[in-house]
């Protein structure tokens, strides 16, 4: 069970990412809820990398014990990456929107309909 | 020599070309504006041509492995390794050559086609590195045999497309579309990678080939395969998560809509790989396949009946969009429904996903020309109003040429290349569910009255005194819709060449899971 908790707390992090997304209103709200989902899924990825007992994959000067397979950090870091640059773009995404339209409110941002 | 040399690292250089194409576009930028149309044009013929060279490869001699870091390309799996192949392979076979050159094609229609249809924009560098990117994302998806490496590139594709988008900002509106599209891309691309992260604590392998050998039906990857399904679905625009796809079509250049549409066909590539090569027989295959099929028949018939009252030609035509990714779900949907029962496969199940396939590069190039037309419309009338366009087949004659191509091939009429692909999947479905199949003829016959009465309220009528001084757009953007317009009519009057050459073998690759896996963990 102990060794659960960070999977059911990447879970709950992506879930209440999901309906912060789908429940606010304001776009930056939106933006917070996707890198909520972020964190959760980089937290899930670590989770699974995880070897009770295990040393970091450096070979000079290591101890005794078994050697972890960085895969799934390398996959984190990756991950954290993309997320900047794709949290930066939506945030200026709605920048603009904010400029031209003067709200960040979806209600009122929906112009495209049909 | 170098051309061996080229032949041999032609999967990396695939990406590499574009990749490092984009990002010399700023400075040759500095040098001078025709430097940098010419440098873009020069990338993405090199692209083209590299994308043939591996086509051919492939289509000769088989699979091509491409290992990247090892000493041999063909080491996928190093001695020292216990039998994982923990490099990053490239796994290119018939059906990843096919998505390649179809990418390719449009791609370069495009670049001909912006470089004259963005003239009136300010920020072109960003923008031709943007759509460089985008390819190098399109082609990396399609390419690589590593499911990370699938979310990275459709990280790039998601990124570059969704930054396209928003480019002409259009009062906030195209930002608007590029959000939404962002989001839900972002979203997406999320829940793959989640799926991802289960297999691999399921089987420490990134590796699909490596995954597939050893897959278990169990509940993670149930798990991780609802949300590879989801997410690239969405992707791809199938509709219950399809209203993206108008917003972000309509409001991103034209240009860049046509190759959009690739990006899509992408997504719906890795669908299909998943299903296909990932699980295959290991899951309900019945199951699975009705709820692509359902998904298809959904698409097909929500697409175009939004479509018809559509007043915008571009939202009008994303719609239709939609309704022709139906068909490839469709069938390619029958073809996995039957895929455990060897008589019936034989029977019907394989022409499905040839149809289904075909289709495929047959939309890419219909609607890559019509988008183009539609920009060319919208270039010189300065609306995508329907009501208000009129009478411009006075003045757009090659315009309209191509708009008619296109849209008797969207229609499913021969000579054209929608009628070949339609025919293989009416009769195939027709086999395993008359209903199916009478609900697509339905669908086609929609779609051909909702473009003629696009037809009739663009080119028809008097001369409208507002567009008095519209003439025909520049000589490179009707080449880039002739090079369309050419691939429609060759696939519609030759469509029993094609198939054999590049649909057949692109649909064994994807129904024959084994010879995947044989190809690259080496035949154990």
């Amino acid at each position: 069970m102990i060794y659960n908790i960070p999977y059911i707390a990447a879970g709950l992090i992506i879930i209440i990412g999901i309906v912060t997304m789908t429940l606010k209103r304001d776009l930056i709200k939106i933006v917070m809820g996707l890198c909520l989902v972020e964190s959760g899924v980089n937290l899930f990825l670590v989770a699974t990398g995880y070897i009770d007992g295990g040393i970091a994959p450096i070979f000079t000067n290591a101890g005794p014990g078994r050697m972890v397979l960085p895969t799934v950090q390398a996959m984190t870091l990756t991950n954290i990456v993309i997320g900047i640059a794709t949290t930066a773009m939506l945030l200026s995404f709605v920048m603009i929107i904010y400029k031209k339209y003067k709200t960040s409110d979806v209600t009122e941002v929906g112009r495209l309909k049909g | 020599m170098i051309f061996e040399w080229i032949v041999q690292n032609s999967p990396a250089l695939l990406l590499a070309v574009p990749m490092l194409g984009a990002f010399a576009v700023p400075l040759m930028g500095r040098i001078g504006e025709k430097a940098r149309d010419g440098w873009v044009l020069l990338v993405s013929i090199a692209t083209l041509i590299i994308a043939g060279i591996l086509t051919n490869e492939v289509l000769t001699s088989g699979t091509v492995v491409y290992t990247f870091g090892a000493a041999n390309p063909a080491l996928s799996v190093p001695a020292d390794s216990g039998g994982i192949p923990f490099r990053i392979i490239f796994a290119v076979d018939a059906m990843s050559v096919f998505m390649a050159i179809s990418a390719s094609v449009v791609g370069f229609a495009v670049f001909l086609y912006s470089i004259v249809s963005s003239a009136r924009m300010s920020g072109k560098d960003s923008f031709f590195a943007l759509i460089l990117l985008m390819q190098v994302g399109i082609l990396g998806m399609v390419c690589t045999g590593d499911l990370f490496n699938f979310f990275v590139f459709l990280e790039i594709n998601s990124l570059a497309g969704a930054a396209l988008v928003a480019s002409r900002v259009d009062k906030g509106v195209a930002v608007e579309a590029g959000l939404k599209y962002a989001v839900l891309s972002t979203l997406g691309g999320l829940l793959v990678l989640f799926a991802v992260g289960l297999l691999y604590g399921q089987y420490d392998a990134l590796n699909i080939a490596a995954i597939a050998d050893v897959m278990q039906f169990g509940m993670p990857e149930k798990v991780a395969l609802v949300l590879f399904v989801a997410a690239l679905a969405m992707k791809s625009g199938a509709v219950p998560m399809h209203f993206w796809t108008p917003d972000a079509y309509s409001m991103a250049p034209s240009a860049v809509t046509a190759f959009l549409v690739i990006a899509s066909q992408a997504s719906l590539y890795g669908l299909f790989r998943i299903v296909f090569t990932l699980y295959n027989v290991t899951l309900d295959y019945a199951a699975m396949g009705w709820i692509i099929i359902i998904l298809g028949v959904l698409s097909m018939f929500i697409g175009v009946t939004m479509a018809i009252p559509q007043k915008d030609i571009k939202r009008l035509m994303s719609y239709h969009a939609v309704s022709q990714t139906g068909y490839m779900l469709l069938g390619v949907g029958v073809g996995l429904a039957v895929l455990g029962d060897e008589n019936m496969m034989r029977a019907f199940g394989m022409t499905a996903m040839e149809g289904g396939i075909f289709h495929i590069i047959n939309h890419a190039m219909y609607k890559g020309l019509l988008f183009l037309t539609a920009g060319a419309i919208f270039y010189q009338a300065g609306t995508r109003n329907l009501n208000k366009l009129g009478g411009l087949g006075h003045s757009m004659k090659w315009t309209m040429l191509f708009f008619i191509i296109g849209a008797l091939a969207i229609a499913g009429i021969p000579p054209f290349n929608g009628f070949a692909s339609k025919l293989l999947i009416y009769e195939s479905v027709f086999i395993f569910s008359p209903v199916l199949s009478v609900i697509a003829m339905v669908v086609s016959i929609l779609t051909l009255a909702s473009f003629v009465k696009v037809f009739h309220s663009v080119f028809m009528g008097p001369r409208l005194p507002e567009y008095e001084n519209v003439t025909e757009v520049p000589k490179a953007m009707l080449y880039a819709m002739g090079i369309l317009a050419f691939f429609v009519i060759l696939f519609g009057v030759f469509p029993q060449q094609v198939i054999d050459i590049l649909i057949s073998p692109a649909a064994m690759a994807l129904a024959d899971q084994g010879s995947y896996i044989s190809a690259v963990l080496g035949g154990n």
